[in-house]
């Protein structure tokens, strides 16, 4: 179990975790999503122990994972380009971690190596950045890490690595059931995967849902203007887009059957939303988390 | 695969009441696994897990401890019954508005019926 409790990562004046309080069981798959700089690299960097929270607290399994060994055997960490030397060739990077790493499985390793084309001769300087990203995925599945953080690790994969990607890390995941934490950009591309989600907009925490709960929160409502204003007072309006008479608000909430046979008697369509528009409409620049909540 | 737009779960309880429905899953048959499932569409084996719940609490599949999930003998009757019941107002109803919305009358949709679609 992951706790935070208040936690804030800060940089000098700018806040970049702010008061973030959750907890995150054990063994599920997680999607973290956000926009630039919404504080998703500063959170999991404070989960893995590459840095120290400004204040608040965090312990994974009960310990505070800053400077803890335990937690950090238990833990694996992989940005979009992994941290290695660069004049290492590819063969010994992944002989150190073997050498490293508690869990590791060489032949799964080497089994994902080859699947992404890996030259284990080249040094890691010579990688492409899809190859790099690579580098940096084999080594976080293969580490098999309790806890396994892979932040944007596939950013520079072109999308047959990534789909190949994907189908590796779920097939891992089911085989060995750990704790995934996956932050991205490519939602609808992965949001399948995701047992929870959890969206962070300028340092908060503006959604952790069931990721099918989510998907069914967004409805867009759409008919003649007023028809459209009557029916959705009262409710949190994420936008609104007008052509002609007709208007369109896309609703933040899922509607009982009730509430539809009204939209419907009322000459208004029903339109669910989907993932990435409502993470769009949640997290654009206009709107306030508060809002949200 | 499964669209982004409702829940994954539903889609695949659907998806095995339909293979029930066509008889492309017959009784006592053996589902799969909820990891075979999850695997074979990429999706999260929770939410497969979720689908063949709710499977269970509809009477569609049934559970044997330690070995899997298997078609109720009876399940295919039971959702012919329930989808015979909606025909009429979730098929018939929408085509019959959209005859009357285009001109189509319900002789013309009889004539068609009759001059041999099956």
């Amino acid at each position: 179990m992951i706790s935070l409790r208040d936690l804030t990562v800060r940089y000098g004046d700018t806040v970049a975790v702010d008061g973030l309080t959750t907890d995150l069981e054990p063994g599920k798959i997680y999607g973290l999503l956000g926009r630039n700089g919404s504080g998703k690299t500063s959170l999991l960097s404070v989960l893995a122990a590459y840095r120290k929270a400004a204040g608040g607290s965090v312990t994974v399994n009960g310990v505070d994972p800053f400077e803890n060994p335990q937690a950090m055997r238990d833990t694996v960490f992989v940005r979009d380009a992994p941290d290695v030397p660069q004049a290492d060739r590819v063969g010994k990077v992944l002989g150190f971690f073997a050498r490293l790493r508690p869990r590791w499985d060489a032949a799964y390793a080497d089994h994902l190596a080859d699947t992404f084309g890996l030259d284990r001769r080249k040094r890691v300087s010579a990688l492409s950045r899809g190859q790099r990203s690579a580098l940096g995925v084999v080594i976080g599945l293969a580490t098999r890490a309790p806890l396994t953080i892979l932040d944007e690790a596939y950013l520079g994969m072109d999308a047959v690595a990534r789909s190949v990607f994907q189908r590796e890390l779920l097939a891992d995941y089911l085989a060995h059931p750990r704790t995934i934490i996956l932050s991205t950009h490519l939602i609808q591309e992965v949001a399948d995967l995701f047992e929870e989600v959890l969206i962070l907009d300028r340092g908060r925490l503006i959604v952790q849902e069931d990721t099918d709960t989510f998907r069914s929160r967004g409805v867009a409502v759409t008919g003649p203007e007023e028809a459209v204003e009557t029916f959705v007072s009262g409710r949190t309006v994420l936008a609104r887009q007008s052509l002609g008479g007709v208007r369109q608000a896309t609703l933040y909430g899922s509607l009982d059957d009730d509430e539809q046979r009204r939209a419907g008697s009322a000459g208004l369509t029903l339109e669910p939303v989907g993932i990435q528009d409502l993470f769009v409409h949640l997290t654009s620049a206009e709107r306030t988390p508060e809002a949200v909540r | 695969m499964f669209d982004d737009r409702s829940p994954i779960y539903l889609q695949i309880a659907n998806r095995i009441k339909d293979e029930v429905l066509s008889g492309t899953l017959k009784e006592d048959d053996q589902v799969m696994s909820t990891n075979q499932y999850a695997a074979f569409y990429q999706i999260n084996p929770a939410t497969a897990a979720k689908g063949f719940a709710q499977l269970v609490d509809e009477g569609v599949l049934y559970k044997k401890r330690g070995i899997g999930m298997f078609v109720t003998p009876d399940a295919r009757e039971k959702l012919r019954t329930r989808r015979r019941e909606r025909f009429f107002t979730d098929v018939v109803d929408p085509m019959l508005a959209e005859a009357r919305m285009i001109g189509v009358s319900v002789e013309e949709i009889k004539r068609h019926i009759d001059g041999g679609v099956r």
